[in-house]
């Protein structure tokens, strides 16, 4: 059936794939109809899919070191883009994001401009600069544009905790969503998210993980879509759910108003009996309810902090040129694209279906009793994602009465929409898509850094081929395995340690990264300074924060990258000015990464 | 001034351009949210600064990475420091 080599054949392999999941959801329904059981449906849906990506990771294996690293440059831009958008979107903003707008509105948007405003800066400031220079880690630009071991450790330092904080919020989600869906309890079940995670990256590396990434993209949004569109049309809400809910946002203020949001107020000691993790509506939907600061703080660190990440960096290696490089980040915001701007319309179509009296899904203003007794309200609650308590005692279900969990806004609407569970089975698998793939990049970032910066460039630079790919490997497993340890103990939610993620890669890596393109006169000195200092004190700014510390400039725990950054620019700047200048290789080496033509600054293979 | 300062010179101009387009869109409006919202322009019927954190300035980000990639291969192609396609 297909003939000639894979990457000529791709459009054709991935219509296939796509068309095969396809009749694969329309298979299931069918089963669904036959009688087969909601718990046998989850289970198909995440084994198959996880299945088909662990073969796809078997069939990219290799034994070529820039295979490994970067997938041999050879992913094409739009390809290359689905691989990015799957990289990116972590289960956070599949699972968590459409509920963090439905309960905190325009405040929580920020994360949606930041998220997105931030692929600007890697277009235009770094992504095409780091394909010339031809690395194969984030690191490796570091360590070679400044010079000096000392650099290469300290942007080693700073990925590591930057990816490490990341990925263990990702292993905790596939823990969660693998416990859901497989009905096995979660500290086991972290350890089967981490053996598929595994699967897919060891033992093709960074090839393994594009072609793996792109299945898992097509898997994540066709799951993300359906509901939207689905729920909006049952609704008659309008068939194009993003240009048509005008009235439906109109409606949902209506009815805050009409509930008396914000004016009816719950006791410490009502509040206190909500089961943990949830909360009920306390914002209104469409409303300007944060200062401008805080909102634009917020964004601005995402924005720098995507510019800094490594392992969204490091899938713009992948591509032919540099060309292709700079419109693979315009194909990769445009598939992000797709479910950010599903994910606001999700909350709205959320909010109305259990807010409106005049649908039938409506709960607001029922009896409390006939809502306890509705089949979805007691699964959830069950799963703890769900409460409702008559705090006034009038039998009746008040707006400030009803509480859910974040996760409850994509895990539970299309079931509370009366959607069929094939719906829900398949929401699942696009959760698990979505952790798997970021933990992917972020694993095979670190033990990427660690294998080929630490090891072979500074421990044994003259290691063979196979025993460089055999370290990398066995790097890759502790990593993940460290990772899934410290997410059975769950510290931190999923989301909170994402945001961390980005302000420490903002405070160590974006000012030199930057300036090691954008500006000539930037030193190994400066450098170092600037990735130490700033990762120090941004994370003693959280510290600081965190235990009750006041904070200035209204920079929350959220957004320390702030100072982090401020910090790393200044003394980046000035003991780079005290210091000498580089050498003339070093600013040929410059003027060569800002032509696009030509060879890459460092060789094929190195 | 050589072909490559004068590159140079294009590239950052384009730069600049592109990072005050950005700066409006994702940081310049949003100091006016409440403004915006009670302005009445309506885009497809939603307020508009909901209107631009669910889709306005997400799109615009898209058009102007595709904008900014065409404008620097139009830079790279006048100076002759287009790649080879067989590269």
């Amino acid at each position: 059936m297909i003939k000639g080599k894979f990457i000529d054949n791709l459009p054709k392999v991935y219509g296939i794939y796509t068309g095969g999941f396809l009749g694969f959801i329309i298979l299931m329904a069918i089963a669904e109809q036959a009688g087969m059981s909601a718990k046998m449906i989850g289970i198909f849906f995440v084994a198959f899919t996880v299945l088909i990506y662990a073969l796809i990771g078997y069939l990219s294996r290799t034994l070529q070191v820039d295979a490994y690293y970067v997938a041999g440059r050879q992913v094409p831009t739009v390809f290359n883009g689905m691989a990015t958008a799957a990289d990116w979107m972590s289960g956070a903003s599949f699972v968590a994001m459409a509920g963090g707008i439905y309960f905190k509105g325009y405040g929580y948007m920020a994360l949606l401009v930041g998220w997105t405003g931030g692929y600007v800066l890697v277009a235009s400031l770094l992504a095409p600069y780091l394909r010339k220079f031809g690395c194969y880690t984030v690191p490796d630009f570091i360590g070679t544009r400044y010079g000096g071991n000392m650099a290469r450790l300290s942007a080693v330092i700073v990925l590591t905790v930057a990816s490490f904080t990341y990925v263990t919020a990702q292993i905790n989600a596939t823990g969660t969503i693998a416990s859901v869906a497989l009905d096995i309890p979660f500290n086991i079940a972290v350890y089967v998210g981490l053996a598929s995670i595994l699967m897919c990256s060891m033992l093709g590396g960074m090839r393994a993980v594009t072609w793996t990434q792109v299945a898992q993209y097509i898997v994540l949004i066709v799951a993300y879509l359906i509901p939207v569109f689905w729920i909006s049309n049952k609704i008659g809400a309008g068939f194009f759910p993003h240009f048509m809910l005008a009235d439906e946002v109109a409606r949902i203020a209506e009815l805050e108003s009409q509930f008396g949001l914000g004016t009816v107020k719950n006791s410490a000691a009502d509040l206190a009996s909500v089961p943990k993790g949830l909360a009920g509506i306390t914002k209104a939907h469409s409303d300007v309810n944060t200062t401008p600061w805080k909102f634009i703080s917020l964004a601005v660190c995402m924005m720098a902090g995507t510019a800094s990440l490594p392992h969204v960096m490091m899938r713009y290696f992948t591509t032919p040129s540099v060309k292709a490089a700079r419109r693979s980040v315009g194909w990769s915001l445009f598939f992000i694209f797709l479910l950010y701007s599903s994910a606001p319309m999700l909350a709205t179509l959320s909010k109305l279906s259990l807010m409106d009296p005049n649908l039938p899904t409506g709960i607001i203003g029922k009896s409390i009793a006939d809502v306890q007794a509705i089949d979805w309200y007691q699964n959830w609650n069950q799963a703890n994602l769900m409460f409702v308590s008559d705090f006034n005692g009038n039998g009746t279900l008040e707006l400030n009465e009803f509480f859910m969990g974040g996760k409850a806004v994509v895990l539970a609407t299309p079931e509370v929409a009366g959607l069929p569970y094939v719906i829900s089975g398949l929401v699942a698998a696009g959760g698990m898509a979505a952790a798997m793939s970021t933990a992917d990049g972020l694993v095979l970032a670190i033990s990427n850094a660690l294998s080929h910066d630490i090891y072979y460039k500074m421990i044994n630079p003259k290691a063979e081929t196979a025993k460089r790919l055999i370290v990398a490997r066995v790097l890759l497993v502790i990593i993940g395995f460290a990772g899934a340890t410290i997410a059975a103990l769950e510290i931190q939610g999923i989301l909170g340690s994402v945001i961390w993620a980005f302000d420490f890669a903002m405070s160590g890596l974006f000012f030199p990264l930057v300036l090691g393109v954008w500006w000539k006169r930037a030193n190994a000195q400066g450098a170092v300074a600037g990735m130490l200092l700033g990762l120090i004190s941004g994370t003693a700014y959280l510290v600081w924060v965190r235990n009750g510390g006041a904070g200035f400039w209204g920079v929350t725990q959220l957004t320390f990258g702030i100072v982090g950054s401020l910090v790393s620019l200044v003394s980046m700047v000035v003991v780079s000015l005290i210091t000498k200048a580089p050498d003339s290789a070093t600013q040929k080496m410059v003027d060569e990464v800002r032509v696009p033509s030509g060879k890459t600054v460092l060789g094929k293979q190195h | 001034m050589s072909k490559q300062a004068q590159h140079w010179e294009k590239t950052k101009n384009l730069l600049f351009i592109t990072l005050a387009i950005w700066f409006v869109f994702s940081i310049g409006i949003f100091f006016f949210a409440t403004e915006m919202n009670a302005s009445g322009i309506k885009p497809f019927g939603y307020p508009l600064t909901y209107w631009f954190t669910c889709q306005g300035s997400l799109g615009i980000f898209v058009i102007l990475i595709f904008w900014f990639a065409g404008r620097q291969e139009k830079i790279d192609e006048e100076f002759g420091f287009t790649e080879r396609e067989d590269d």
